[in-house]
């Protein structure tokens, strides 16, 4: 039965491109204090463009509403429970939105003087310094712009150090289990990626792992816990296997929301590591971003960082750019600082103690749905879990239902769904997140959701398969979006 | 809820961890504040910023209003709280959104094709310029002198780690503009892109045409970049380049110590299975009706992986968000309006203080400091009356240690000017 929706009127709303009529204005702007300026002479009248043929004319209240329809077309965390696996889609503080707007923060130049940047800084400084502590790691950067980024910017880092010692090797190895970015990232740093075979409990292979290391391999990139939400037991000795080659062990902190407060990736044998601050440290998805991708690295990777770092003065902080061996810049500035301030407030928020709690709480929610759905959906691992849990479809398959269908059929109980065939290694995947901050009421709502389709497979399979039903908008036909593609409006 | 999974103290839900890898003593972190103490810390920092000053920075990001209404649309927690929509059919808000901004972003470049936004311009132009290298099958790439230096060092450093040869290009002394001899020079049949900003780091107007056709005739591609948006509400869209990877900063976006900000990249109709990134493509659903959805993911990470374009996941989507928002406040009528006050604006300011290139500028220029002085110097004497003023250039061009770059933009007060004025002759 479905408990937690019931439909409503949404209004219609076209492109806005088709709402224009000539002449409309929902701007304003102040009367010139200076002398009007005539374009055509001051550039050039071939350096002046015409009317901008198609753009959008329309009032204030006009764009006011065409977004807040738009907006009621979405589903989001502030209506309910997102399990996406991997996402890690918790609560977004407000108060976070708020202190990022400080005229002081949201209005600082990236080139004012550092005498007038302090405040600014000190975000800087403080988050790194938090950071650190969390992951148990010597030193950081703030630069990178998401998850990837940082990825990217880690094996940067990796290859600067070999290349410094002589070689920068050729390849990196890749759990087949691993999040595309993984291997995209290998490759853009230009390295030749070799996929590591994950053993029948789903995790890192030791004896596969031994044979594919040698003094050829740059860096594993490995995700603890992985993408299944375990952890991989034997890191430590995965560790050493690569130590002894030379060769440095990457971590995708993606999932770092199940450690926090319990265990330090710099503990048990990483070198480098991204953190997606907008994961963990809840800085708002946004419809895909922005994010942060902070990168935390041994001391032997240190020096290699991206400029500028900060230096912490005896009373001030500055900005160095005399790095000589650093790998330069992986992006103009200092980073996404508007995230950073966010993911400081959090931190500073929860408080060593309250991120520990987060942790557990993150935890708990995932091994609580596992134990209520584990009757109802093929467990191919059937391990303790972390923060998520992943079943497979292989009993709906046998009727005819995937993955995809009961995603999709989550929608009209009111829920979004769970991630879908990812990780790759198992076949038909529901990966599913609940994160902490998700209460026992809502998680029992979707408990219940979930077997309640488990058995409309089983009894009417049909509803399954065209679902959803609930939705303005039915099942979409992507692959007619793919065949021709339509990216952009015309008249 | 321990008890339903069997367990009796919340330590055993970490039991798969082997002991050495957990840490025993509490994080060293002091205990939860509560919001108005968060409040009130933030406060304090924001008050040891710029917090009060008037400015004339801009060098790539730039002081321009924005309107309540952006920031009242990108707070509802149905844009800001989504995830990527990946669910079509719970997801059509963001889906049009990015389908309008694509849209807008292709009105304004002049280009066929855009994509759902980049992390900023400095990222965009080496995903360009790693497009021109699959595209072309060359490996040099040519940079103007004149592009961002903070783009050139985020390109030098993409692009030392995959074998590309990166050669720079310099800039016609007396007018600020591309030295084309120096580039005609430099191109070959190895050269996949050159890469011009158009305004340039000077505030110039570059001619697009000719380094394209220069480009063009060895056969390479042009990658044109800009930082300041806004001045494509009057200027002549970028029309000759192949690739247009530039910066959304100035549409509502706050400067906010250098980002979150929204880069583009876009490009010529057939070049679309090389953009990298997230694209939104029209199609209908199961009933017929128009929808929206993510498309072409062939050419992305999480179904290509090592071939893949690109490795971006997560955008900017929210800041593109900002970027939609504004345009479609301003509109037709209103960039125009807001490019041409900034353009009188700065040319104001031209008349005050002699911008040192000849090369037509739109809202920033360089000037030299006048003999016996420095930029630092005159900066110092402006902070006294609550006045940034422009960026010493020397960290940049030391052929232009005594040259500063002066911006002004809709939201610059004559007063401001007129004082700026005052001390840089005085
Ligand atoms: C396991 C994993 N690794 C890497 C990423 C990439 O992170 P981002 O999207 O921030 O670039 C993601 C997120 O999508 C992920 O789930």
């Amino acid at each position: 039965m479905i408990r937690k929706v019931r439909s409503h009127i949404t209004q219609n709303e076209d492109l806005i491109f088709e709402r224009s009529s000539p002449g409309k204005v929902g701007y304003q702007l102040p009367a010139l204090d200076v002398p009007e300026a005539d374009p055509s002479a001051l550039l050039g009248a071939a350096n002046v463009r015409g009317e901008i043929e198609g753009f959008p004319e329309v009032s204030e209240v006009e764009v006011v509403r065409h977004f807040t329809r738009l907006s009621t077309w979405n589903y989001a965390i502030d209506l309910g429970m997102y399990p996406l696996g991997s996402c890690t889609m918790k609560y977004n503080p407000r108060i976070n939105e708020a202190v990022a707007r400080l005229e002081g923060l949201a209005w600082s130049h990236p080139y004012q003087p550092e005498s007038l940047s302090q405040g600014a800084m000190e975000v800087v400084a403080k988050l790194e310094d938090a950071l650190c502590e969390i992951t148990g790691l010597d030193d950081i950067t703030l630069q990178p712009a998401a998850g990837a980024h940082g990825e990217l910017t880690g094996i940067l880092l990796v290859r600067a150090m070999l290349e410094a010692q002589g070689n920068p090797r050729k390849r990196i190895l890749v759990p087949d289990s691993a999040h595309g970015t993984n291997p995209a990232t290998a490759g853009i740093a230009g390295y030749a990626v070799q996929n590591v075979r994950s053993n029948d409990q789903g995790m890192i292979d030791l004896e596969e792992l031994a044979r594919l290391a040698d003094e050829d391999v740059a860096a594993l990139m490995v995700t603890n816990p992985n993408t299944l939400g375990v952890f991989e037991e034997n890191i430590m000795r995965a560790a050493e296997i690569l130590h002894s080659k030379g060769s440095m062990v990457y971590m995708d902190g993606a999932n770092l929301n199940a450690l926090v407060g319990v265990a330090r990736p710099g503990d048990f044998g990483i070198d480098v590591m991204h953190i997606n601050l907008h994961k963990t440290f809840s800085t708002p998805h946004g419809g895909g971003g922005p994010g942060g991708g902070p990168v935390a690295v041994k001391k032997h990777l240190a020096p290699f960082l991206p400029v500028p770092r900060l230096k912490r003065l005896k009373d001030a902080f500055a900005w160095d750019y005399d790095v000589p061996q650093s790998i330069g810049k992986v992006r103009a500035f200092y980073g996404n600082f508007g995230v950073l301030v966010r993911a400081l407030a959090y931190i500073l928020a929860h408080g060593g103690p309250g991120l520990r709690n987060a942790t557990v709480d993150a935890v708990l929610n995932a091994n609580y749905i596992r134990h209520k759905l584990a009757p109802y959906f093929d467990l191919p691992y059937n391990r303790p879990n972390m923060h998520e849990v992943v079943f497979s479809d292989d009993r709906q398959s046998a009727k005819g239902v995937r993955t995809g269908d009961m995603a999709k059929r989550l929608i009209d109980y009111g829920f979004h769904p769970y991630t879908v065939s990812f990780p790759l290694i198992v076949h038909g995947a529901l990966m599913i997140e609940p994160t902490e901050t998700e209460s026992k009421q809502e998680l029992d709502l979707f408990i219940d959701a979930m077997i309640s389709i488990a058995q409309e497979v089983d009894e009417e399979p049909a509803k399954v398969t065209s679902a959803p039903h609930a939705t303005r908008t039915s099942r979409v036909d992507e692959t007619t979006a793919a065949r021709k593609p339509i990216v952009r409006w015309k008249p | 809820m321990l008890a339903a999974c069997g367990l009796t103290s919340t330590d055993q839900l970490f039991g798969q961890i082997p002991a050495e890898a957990r840490i025993h003593e509490a994080l060293n972190l002091a205990p939860g504040i509560s919001e108005f103490e968060i409040v009130d810390y933030f406060k304090g920092l924001s008050d040891r910023t710029s917090n009060g000053y008037a400015s004339f920075l801009g060098a790539g990001v730039y002081n321009h209003y924005r309107p309540v209404v952006v920031d009242t649309i990108v707070s509802r927690g149905e844009f800001l709280t989504s995830y990527t929509p990946y669910q079509s059919e719970i997801s059509q808000g963001t889906l049009i959104t990015i389908f309008e901004f694509q849209t807008m972003v292709c009105q304004l470049t002049g280009m066929d094709v855009a994509n759902a936004s980049m992390y900023d311009a400095s990222t965009a132009v080496p995903e360009a310029a790693m497009m021109a290298v699959r595209i072309t099958g060359r490996h040099r790439i040519l940079v103007a002198k004149s592009v961002h230096p903070e783009y050139r060092m985020v390109q030098e450093t993409y692009a030392k780690n995959q074998g590309l040869p990166i050669e720079e290009f310099g800039y016609d002394a007396e007018t600020g503009q591309l030295d084309l001899a120096d580039l005609e020079a430099k191109l070959s049949k190895e050269v996949a892109c050159v890469i011009i900003q158009t305004p340039n780091f000077f505030g110039i107007i570059e001619d697009v045409k000719k380094a394209a056709e220069l480009a063009h005739a060895h056969g390479a591609l042009l990658v044109a970049t800009f930082s300041e948006a806004a001045s494509l509400g009057i200027l002549a869209p970028p029309v000759d380049a192949d690739i247009v990877a530039g910066e959304l900063q100035s549409f509502a976006i706050s400067p906010s110590y250098g980002g979150p900000f929204a880069g583009i990249i876009a490009s010529k109709e057939k070049y679309i299975r090389q953009l990298p990134g997230r694209l939104v493509g029209e199609t209908k659903d199961s009933n017929g009706n128009r929808a929206f959805c993510l498309t072409l993911a062939t050419r992305e990470q999480h179904i290509r992986r090592e071939k893949a374009t690109s490795n971006i996941c997560t955008n900017q989507a929210l800041i593109a968000l900002m970027a939609t928002v504004y345009l479609e406040l301003y509109g037709k009528q209103g960039l125009r309006e807001l490019a041409t006050q900034n353009l009188a604006k700065a040319h104001y300011l031209g008349t005050k203080i002699r911008p040192h290139f000849s090369g037509p500028y739109f809202n920033e220029f360089v000037a030299a400091a006048p003999a016996g002085k420095t930029p630092e110097g005159i900066n110092e004497a402006l902070l006294e009356k609550k006045i940034i003023g422009g960026l010493p250039l020397g960290r940049f061009y030391p052929e232009l240690s005594g040259a500063t770059l002066l911006c002004a933009t809709e939201m610059t007060k004559r007063a401001d000017m007129d004082t700026l004025a005052e001390v840089f002759h005085s």
